[in-house]
């Protein structure tokens, strides 16, 4: 007998050609532009031979050296404290007796998932205004504060998922074996929920580099980071130096992502 | 067998959430477990014996009550200071460490220097035959390997009492009986004082020097395996622990001041028994075993009609209706043509060992 034919939408009319149409469409461009980083003539439109000189001059350029700068400065700063931060508070939130308002902290700790990311940006905005007057302090830590203020749940998700997944009788079992709260968390409950902060971590890395709506509303002048220079230069020519930087963006971000992918399916 | 306590539990109740989702896992639980012994914890699911060995080990705190450790109040102190170490049901073995650093884990952080933490894990690798699988990651070894892993975990700092959650029920059938054995031989050996949780009441009656037993957060009986199996106190004792017989009947005390019960159809029978509900109606069970089939009702202390006959290997269950339409059931070996006799319809009588009969508080 044969085995009964299942409901299965790859066999629906159309859905091969759909799939392939919507892959294009998402990758097509982000092909085209890491071929034309390597485009040997100055057009975006018509491939003169292979070359390296785009990437070479972006290297050389001191404009995109001092935003790569500000931007590897804000992530890794604005990254480490997220994950802190996130970290306490997945630990808050699952390694606690259930509290009134728990719901509520989960909700405001996800935040800025959920407000658009234009207003946090002019309420950053206008809340650093009053201090830069009332302090005159004009440095890089103010975006490394928004940036670590908009990371916290991409920090959090993957930490609190993995305490979650974590079996509680492991630290019940430590107590049991003469560990106190502190050396039950450093011996047992940290290793185990390293590969999510490590996870959070990266992810929060990628999402701070990424940044354009809160940083070009938060910076000061001369503080462009690689996306807001980017954004200013596309106003003016686009040159295959823009693919460059996009593309070592995008090769940074894909080998990041996969080192997530890898770290949650080591889970077990 | 020494009669030093190990652990005295006095009046402990427990009771989870507020109001009206509250509910009474443990209700006034007294029971002392004596040093060196192997004692069962046995009861339906949701009967409350996780939640006593908990109270135990530390994981929670009575709601009322007080838990003695050698005759010093434990109650208050957290987990990691108590002398007590337990096998979870789970095993929850650290995944991240190798078997060894495993059993040495409560050695190491008692911060016992490191060549004895060494040469007690070694011992408990031998102990546990687990010598050869010492530097395994803990999940990479069978559920066997790892319940002996677990035992070994919780044997290494030499617990005044260990506790142990079902620790076979994950276990194969042959494995389980082989690891009966082993707990019984590793119990005697170490002389730790073994507090054992089951559900199985074979599993309880075979390895136990005592068993309790529990239902609704209560303990209803405490005894050794076979007071607790030919005098049950209870029906709800007589009823899990092994197949049994319930009638209703009357208890008199006659002239020259005997108990005499009288069953369903007149006959009296002596019962030895100390301990009595009062005379008046009361309810008795009589073990299968404990009563054979004759012909004819004249020498019976029981009758009735044949009903049905099961066989199950080594011996056949015989199904009567008793005339006072109550079901008793006949348990006949298999030895000869004993069983072969009997058969549906057949009108017979039941004849009860003396001493059979026990008559039950409630
Ligand atoms: N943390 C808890 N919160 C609320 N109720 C609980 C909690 N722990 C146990 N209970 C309740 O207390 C009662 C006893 O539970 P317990 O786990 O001790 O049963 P058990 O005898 O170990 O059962 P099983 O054989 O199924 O393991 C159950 O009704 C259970 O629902
Ligand atoms: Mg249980």
């Amino acid at each position: 007998m044969l085995p009964k034919k299942r409901f299965s939408v790859r066999r629906l009319p159309g859905f091969a050609v759909i799939a392939i149409a919507c892959f294009t469409l998402l990758y097509a461009p982000i092909m085209i532009l890491v071929v034309y980083s390597f485009n040997a003539g100055s057009s975006i439109a018509v491939w003169e031979g292979f070359s390296w000189q785009w990437y070479s001059a972006a290297w050389d350029n001191e404009m995109v050296q001092s935003a790569t700068f500000n931007s590897l400065v804000i992530a890794i700063q604005a990254s480490l404290y997220a994950t802190v931060l996130a970290t306490m508070a997945a630990l808050g939130t699952t390694r606690t007796k259930p509290y009134r308002g728990q719901t509520a902290i989960y909700t405001m700790i996800n935040q800025p998932l959920m407000v658009p990311e234009i207003v946090t940006a002019v309420a950053l905005l206008i809340c650093f205004a009053v201090i830069k007057q009332l302090t005159d302090y004009q440095g890089l830590m103010y975006l490394v504060i928004a940036h670590t203020a908009f990371c916290i749940p991409f920090a959090y998700l993957p930490i609190r998922a993995r305490l979650e997944g974590m079996d509680r009788a492991l630290e019940t079992a430590a107590a049991d074996l003469y560990a106190t709260p502190w050396r039950s968390f450093r011996q047992v409950t940290l290793p185990l929920m390293w590969p999510g902060i490590l996870a959070g971590s990266m992810l929060a890395f990628v999402i701070s580099l990424d940044d354009v709506v809160i940083t070009e509303f938060v910076k000061s002048a001369g503080q462009d980071t690689l996306p807001t220079y980017m954004l200013g230069q596309l106003r003016r020519v686009i040159t295959p130096e823009m693919h460059a930087i996009s593309t070592v963006l995008l090769v940074v971000s894909v080998v990041i992502v996969s080192v997530i992918f890898i770290l949650n399916r080591s889970k077990n | 067998m020494g009669s030093t306590v190990a652990t005295s539990v006095i009046d402990v109740s427990k009771t989870f959430g507020q109001d009206k989702d509250q509910v009474t896992a443990l209700d006034r639980v007294s029971v002392d477990i004596r040093e060196n012994e192997f004692f069962t914890l046995l009861g339906p699911s949701g009967c409350g014996k996780t939640t006593l060995l908990r109270l135990i080990a530390g994981f929670e705190h009575p709601s009322g009550g007080k838990i003695l450790l050698h005759g010093e109040e434990i109650s208050h102190l957290p987990p990691f200071k108590r002398p007590v170490n337990t096998v979870f049901q789970s095993y929850a073995l650290f995944p991240h460490i190798t078997v060894s650093e495993n059993i040495g884990f409560g050695l190491s952080m008692q911060d016992k220097p490191a060549n004895e933490i060494k040469e007690t894990v070694a011992a408990m690798l031998k102990l546990v035959q687990m010598e050869s699988l010492a530097d395994r990651r803990t999940d990479q070894i069978s559920g066997g390997q790892q319940q002996r892993v677990a035992l070994a975990r919780a044997l290494a700092p030499h617990p005044k009492v260990l506790l142990l959650d079902e620790p076979l029920s994950a276990l194969d059938y042959k494995l389980r009986k082989e690891m009966q054995i082993e707990l019984k031989t590793l119990q005697h050996e170490t002389g730790i004082t073994f507090i054992f949780v089951t559900h199985d009441q074979e599993e309880a009656l075979t390895m136990s020097d005592r068993v309790a037993v529990m239902n609704q957060g209560r303990i209803l009986q405490v005894g050794t395996p076979k007071e607790i199996y030919d005098h049950p106190a209870e029906r709800f004792v007589a009823d899990f622990i092994g197949d049994t017989n319930f009638l209703a009947a009357d208890l008199n005390q006659s002239d020259n001041g005997r108990m005499m019960v009288t069953l369903p159809g007149g006959r009296t029978v002596e019962t030895t028994q100390s301990d009595f509900p009062g005379a008046g109606k009361v309810n008795i069970t009589i073990r299968p075993e404990q009563a054979s089939l004759i012909n004819g009702p004249s020498a019976a202390d029981l009758s009735g009609t044949i009903n049905n006959v099961v066989y199950s290997g080594n011996d056949t269950h015989v199904h009567v209706m008793l005339e006072s339409d109550e079901p008793f059931v006949v348990r006949v070996q298999n030895r000869g043509a004993q069983s072969a006799q009997w058969e549906s319809g057949q009108a017979v009588g039941i004849k009860l060992e003396p001493g059979s009969v026990q008559v039950l508080q409630d």
